[in-house]
């Protein structure tokens, strides 16, 4: 590849294809889309309560206020009232008979004004008798009250191992869910055309399931119902699921009124009726010697599902296979159930249970180096997987041992942990009220779907006469980069600068049945559909100018915008034109599914993942005994993205990310009251991190000279989840600071505190 | 009272919005409806997130973000506001601020975006600490850190601000609703007796909340921003006299200037965000009388007092006496807050002001405790210390203060003023904290302040 080329194609810095509009605010989210005519706005009736018997709802006060032009009910479902996933039993759309969380959809007003729907929606009295709502997640793992049979990845014989070891500690301890906090809200606008055709502007990370969802509720044909997204304002998996009901419910409105209809949460809505990150429980019991061996390992991990299964099979599997992280337990027990309680659903977030899976060691490897009096990072090094440990996974599959010591080596001199090791204790001894604490963190992460049958994409290119190709693809752009990165492989196959790929929306009419942009696999899977498609324009291409010229068809190259082959040369849109003439077809589609994954959900053994993302961190933290304050002082992170398709934009995914974790980890709290209402409900009272949490010192390198050792395209790697827990380095720095023994999630200045009372006490 | 239609300048051009227009509609509806100008975006209704800020270009030059989701079209009625699509120069080429952060790599999902180029435009020209400026722009995605880079290296452009068009207009009617502006105490006075169930708006950051989240349609608002009366800020050696409908901006600016009021510049500069101080008012924050109104505790521990208008004339008072309840003040109908005198802490006196939250900036408080403590001889001579956020209203600690009094200032005199302040006080348990976690905290920040002391001396 010549350097103009390889200035635009893989491998190159390139902004966000979006990131000008974006500035100038001329970049369109759904709300900002030219209102069709006669469009109304729809608005949803909550449940004001948990847990309740629901009568059947009397919508005829909404139906009274002006402007208003229908009521819809569940009784209104032409179809299905149905939003669960495939294969799992049914979960309403809109309630009936039974509310099951606070803030759960009841009915939709439609009217001509969105004030007048809302305020029609808040006149409906729903007629509920309440009941007690189960709202912890203690209380529903001690009764038992799970979503679906627990999951249990076992090697070994745990129970006799831990019987023998020679040490043994146990610890309990609670991770929060977490708010996606999007900054653009569900939002869906559905306008109907002829024959029961409904066109469907959603703002949601997974066009198919839209689709399909709609199609269910509304009783018609997946070929009736087309689903555009061009961008979201963020995603990060709150749009993977709960945007198929919103745009339901837009689709249902428009079927019932016969005019298009835009349903936008308010952002309190948006908090009280979608799912959020799990919480999880912890109860673990290890079994070590006087080394730091850790020889076995029994833990239950309960995630807290909400009300009904949604994704909670996806995330609990992922927790499972991940509670081991980067160490070898040769004996190893761990049950993952999902809880039933009476909140929202709690769904897909950025990691998908990943984040919760990798603390349980962390909290191991934090009590055995206390019990024994060492660090955390040696008892880590004790137990790494590979080297004089075993590189296999209890489920099966082998992490790569050296990569594992490569990054956290190179994350550990690049943050000088020795010199900075020692001035922390020094601070610390010279200071009384105020503590520092470092913190490490080594990752591994599995990359494709659990579910096997979504590791698949789609792509449609086409070459123009003039040369200028236009793309899509089944993945969708979130802000994470996908599609300047799908553009740069594009570009690099036909050897055009990236300005000629004209970036296309989204659409289920354009590519069908793809998967949802989740998973950190949608550069992997959908730029290799592009790859594929626009390969296989580029061979009858290439045919046609070796006809032309009188040579081999491979030794046609296609560069800097030109064509060659030994002293021939055309321009690539001669070519594309002589193509057109020549009656050479100029389009194609481009399939692509993950190759050689498999697993056994019966026996949880198998290889599911197509490689995994590497990272570590090194985190230090200053903290205020008296008021459990604390701050991030410096972060040094190391992220393996193979040969990265895009280091500008993975910098960018491996920040956030980050600090998106760091929120989780520390201020961001979800708070319900005793009758289960959610109360933080908005940026007032839910905080996420602001620009002054992010470390003074921010030290982000990407593991170079590592190309990924699966054939993945480019020989990069996914790089949308796992930097996210990267910041798990915060959690284990903050215990440092505090001399903690416990420390719930979110470590709040005020678990900080009072973990530090008891530390000290 | 002389009636008239909406009138301000958007993007340099002079709007007079159509008659009937509602003057409570907010700011940013208006722009992402009837004006068409989906630039600006809502991301939270309850100006916390800052994308839909715009800014006003004051006539001195100053350019002050605020939020769009909390401003009333009433509010900005004879403003200059540009919004992000008013940034682009000739021919529509984008702005270097807005060059700037797509070049950075600011951007992702681009939502938050937009706001995050009107912050910045405004802090190129007003400067100051970058994550003060982003305190009130939160972004999901890119963790910040080319944010502020960018932010870092922005230059301001000359261009002047845009006048602002004639406002002669005291009184703005849409069906069902009037606007009121009075532009002198006396008519201000006159409104607030004819009209008690009327909304008394000052900056709106509290009562923008009752439209942009919850849609109500006041039938009656009194905007008190034009009242000369109420306007101004004297800075003097007895301390700041600001008015009732000036914004903390201008307090800000004032206490950051002067060496005493230090302490008070660092609380207010975590009130809020520039967004939020660009509008709100400390006589909201006293009428409003939350108990945790960031700005009382100081209030109360420098003595301050205020000066209530009415119709029987004017009188004063101490702010600890003018809050008298959970959100409920002294001010008899028909009276309003004219202005607060902010005593200077004497020489020599410790005086802080101290905040706890979630989040370092731009949360509320969870407890917030401000002291003066007047030292003699190694001795506290006498102590005022207020709290926030433990128990129905800001208040002094009668206890706390009494355990301080005429003891050695050292760590057994404050411990023990700390554990009779933490039984003095009985706070509620919430999202924001525990009633343990608020009673040991608030305690704490007495001790925390001796250590301080300790450690500088």
């Amino acid at each position: 590849m010549d350097a103009l080329t390889r200035h635009t194609g893989p491998g190159a810095s390139l902004r966000q294809d979006s990131a000008l509009k974006h500035a100038t605010g001329e970049a369109r989210f759904a709300d900002d889309l030219p209102m069709p005519p006669a469009l109304l706005h729809a608005a949803l009736v909550l449940s004001p309560v948990a847990h309740g018997r629901l009568a059947p709802i009397d919508l005829s006060p909404a139906l009274a206020v002006p402007g208003v032009v229908a009521a819809i009910g569940p009784g209104d479902i032409p179809g299905r009232n149905d939003i669960a996933q495939p294969k799992r039993a049914q979960e309403h759309m809109l309630a009936e008979g039974l509310v099951e969380y606070w803030g759960q959809p009841l009915a939709i007003v439609v009217a001509e004004t969105r004030d007048a729907a809302l305020a029609a929606a808040a006149a409906v009295r729903p007629q509920i008798e309440p009941l007690r709502p189960v709202l912890s997640v203690e209380e529903a793992l001690d009764a038992g009250s799970f979503l679906f049979p627990p999951m249990v990845m076992a090697r070994g014989d745990a129970a006799s191992a831990l019987a023998a070891a020679p040490r043994r500690l146990s610890g309990t301890f609670h991770a929060g869910g977490q708010e996606h906090f999007y900054l653009e809200g569900q939002i869906a606008l559905a306008v109907p055309g002829e024959d029961g055709d409904l066109t469907i502007h959603s703002s949601t990370q997974n066009p198919t399931e839209v689709q399909v969802m709609v199609a269910r509720v509304l009783g018609c044909d997946h070929n009736r119902v087309s689903v555009q997204v061009r961008r979201m304002g963020g995603g990060f998996g709150g749009k993977e699921s709960n945007a198929s009901w919103v745009a339901a419910c837009a689709a249902l409105a428009a079927r019932c009124t016969g005019r298009p209809v835009k349903l936008r949460l308010g952002r309190k809505q948006d908090i009280a009726a979608t799912g959020k990150r799990h919480p999880f429980l912890y109860r673990w019991q290890a079994g070590f010697d006087e080394t730091g061996r850790i020889l076995a390992l029994e833990a239950t991990m309960a995630a807290d599902g909400g009300h009904s299964v949604d994704l909670s099979g996806g995330v609990v599997f992922r927790s499972v296979t991940h509670a081991p992280n980067v160490l070898d337990v040769p004996d190893v027990s761990i049950t993952g159930v999902a809880c039933k309680t009476n909140t929202v659903s709690n769904t897909a977030f950025r990691g998908f249970g990943g984040p919760q899976g990798v603390l349980l060691m962390e909290d191991v490897t934090h009590h055995v180096a206390r019990s024994l009096g060492t660090t955390q990072e040696a008892v880590r090094e004790r137990n790494l997987a590979g080297g004089q440990n075993d590189a296999v996974t209890p489920y099966g599959q082998a992490l790569e041992g050296d990569l594992l010591r490569q990054v956290w080596a190179e994350c550990r001199d690049g943050a000088e942990w020795e010199r900075r090791r020692a001035e922390v204790d020094a601070f610390n001894a010279g200071h009384e009220v105020v503590k520092r604490g470092l913190g490490s963190f080594l990752l591994a992460f599995g990359i494709s779907f659990g579910i096997m049958s979504m590791n698949q994409a789609g792509a449609l290119v086409h070459v123009y006469e003039d040369g200028s190709i236009r793309l899509n693809h089944g993945g969708t752009e979130m802000g994470q980069g996908l599609f300047i990165k799908v553009a740069q492989i594009v570009a690099g196959v036909f050897g055009v600068p990236v300005e000629r790929v004209r970036i296309t929306a989204t659409s289920t009419a354009e590519v069908p049945n793809t998967a949802p942009t989740a998973a950190s696999t949608g550069t992997d899977l959908n730029g290799w559909a592009a790859q594929i498609a626009a390969t296989t324009i580029r061979t009858r291409m290439a045919e046609q100018a070796a006809a032309d010229w009188g040579v081999a068809p491979d030794e046609v190259r296609f560069e800097e915008d030109e064509v060659f082959a030994g002293n021939h040369r055309m321009g690539f849109g001669e070519l594309a034109h002589r193509c057109v003439q020549n009656r050479v077809s100029l389009s194609s589609t481009g399939f692509y599914k993950t190759p050689g994954i498999h697993w056994d959900p019966g026996a949880m053994k198998g290889e599911p993942f197509f490689y995994f993302s590497y990272g570590a961190a090194i985190a230090e933290v200053e903290l205020d005994l008296l008021t459990g304050e604390h701050r991030l002082l410096r972060a040094d992170m190391v992220q393996d993205c193979g040969r990265s398709l895009n280091p500008a934009v993975d910098r960018g995914q491996i920040e956030g990310a980050f600090v998106q974790g760091l929120g989780w980890l520390t201020c961001e709290e979800l708070w319900w009251d005793a009758e289960g209402r959610l109360r933080t409900l908005g940026p007032s009272t839910y905080k996420i991190p602001g620009s002054r949490d992010v470390p003074p010192i921010f030290n982000v390198r990407l593991l170079e000279g590592a190309p990924a050792r699966a054939d993945t395209i480019f020989r990069s790697k996914a790089v949308g989840e796992p930097p996210l827990m990267l910041a798990t380095a915060v959690w284990n720095a903050l215990r440092n600071a505090a001399g903690a023994d416990r420390l719930d999630l979110p470590a709040t200045p005020e678990r900080l505190l009072m973990a530090a009372r008891r530390a000290r006490a | 009272m002389t009636a008239g239609s909406i009138a301000f300048t958007l993007n340099g051009t002079p709007r007079t919005l159509p008659p009937g227009t509602s003057p409570t509609l907010t700011l940013l509806d208006w722009l992402r409806g009837p004006a068409g100008l989906t630039g600006t975006k809502e991301g939270c209704a309850e100006g916390d997130c800052g994308a839909c800020t715009v800014v006003i270009e004051e006539a001195d030059g100053a350019r002050v973000p605020v939020n769009s989701c909390l401003a009333l079209l009433g509010q900005v009625h004879g403003r200059s506001i540009r919004t992000v699509e008013g940034l682009r120069g000739d021919g529509g080429a984008p702005h270097p601020v807005q060059r700037a952060l797509a070049e950075a790599d600011a951007t992702q999902c681009g939502f938050c975006t937009p706001g995050i180029v009107m912050t910045a435009w405004a802090h190129a020209r007003e400067g100051g600490d970058v994550h003060e400026a982003l305190a009130g722009n939160l972004c999901r995605c890119t963790g910040y850190r080319p944010i502020v880079e960018a932010f870092g290296a922005l230059h301001d452009d000359p261009a002047c601000p845009a006048p602002p068009p004639p406002s002669p207009a005291t009184r703005l009617e849409a069906p069902g609703q009037v606007f009121h502006r009075p532009a002198t105490l006396d008519a201000l006075l006159a409104l607030r007796t004819a009209l008690p169930g009327a909304w008394l708006l000052a900056g709106g950051t509290d009562l923008g909340l009752r439209v942009s989240e919850r849609r109500e349609a006041p039938a009656e608002v009194i905007c008190i921003s034009d009242v000369p009366e109420l306007r101004g800020l004297e800075a003097g050696p007895a301390g700041i006299r600001i008015g009732a409908a000036e914004s903390y901006r201008l307090l800000l600016a004032a206490c950051a200037a002067d060496p005493a009021f230090l302490p008070l510049a660092g609380l207010l500069r975590r009130l809020g965000s520039r967004q939020i101080r660009g509008m709100g008012t400390l006589g909201g924050n006293l009428g409003t009388a939350s108990p945790i109104g960031d700005a009382l505790p100081p209030l109360i521990a420098l003595n301050a007092t205020v000066r209530v208008a009415g119709p029987d004339g004017e009188r004063e008072m101490a702010v600890e006496d003018f809050l008298t309840g959970y959100r409920t003040n002294a001010l008899l109908p028909g009276e309003v807050i004219r202005d607060v005198l902010i005593p200077r802490p004497p020489e020599g006196a410790i005086f802080a002001a101290e905040k706890l939250s979630k989040r370092p900036d731009q949360d509320i408080s969870t407890v917030g405790l401000s002291a003066l403590i007047a030292l003699e001889g190694g001795r506290v001579a006498w102590a005022r210390i207020a709290l926030g956020g433990t128990g129905p209203r800001a208040a002094r600690c009668a206890r706390a203060e009494e355990a301080l009094a005429g003891r050695p200032w050292n760590r057994e005199t404050v411990d023990a003023a700390a554990a009779a302040l933490e039984e003095a006080i009985a706070p509620l348990s919430d999202w924001r904290g525990t009633a343990e976690y608020r009673r040991i905290a608030t305690g704490n920040l007495l001790r925390r302040l001796w250590h301080r002391q300790a450690e500088a001396a």
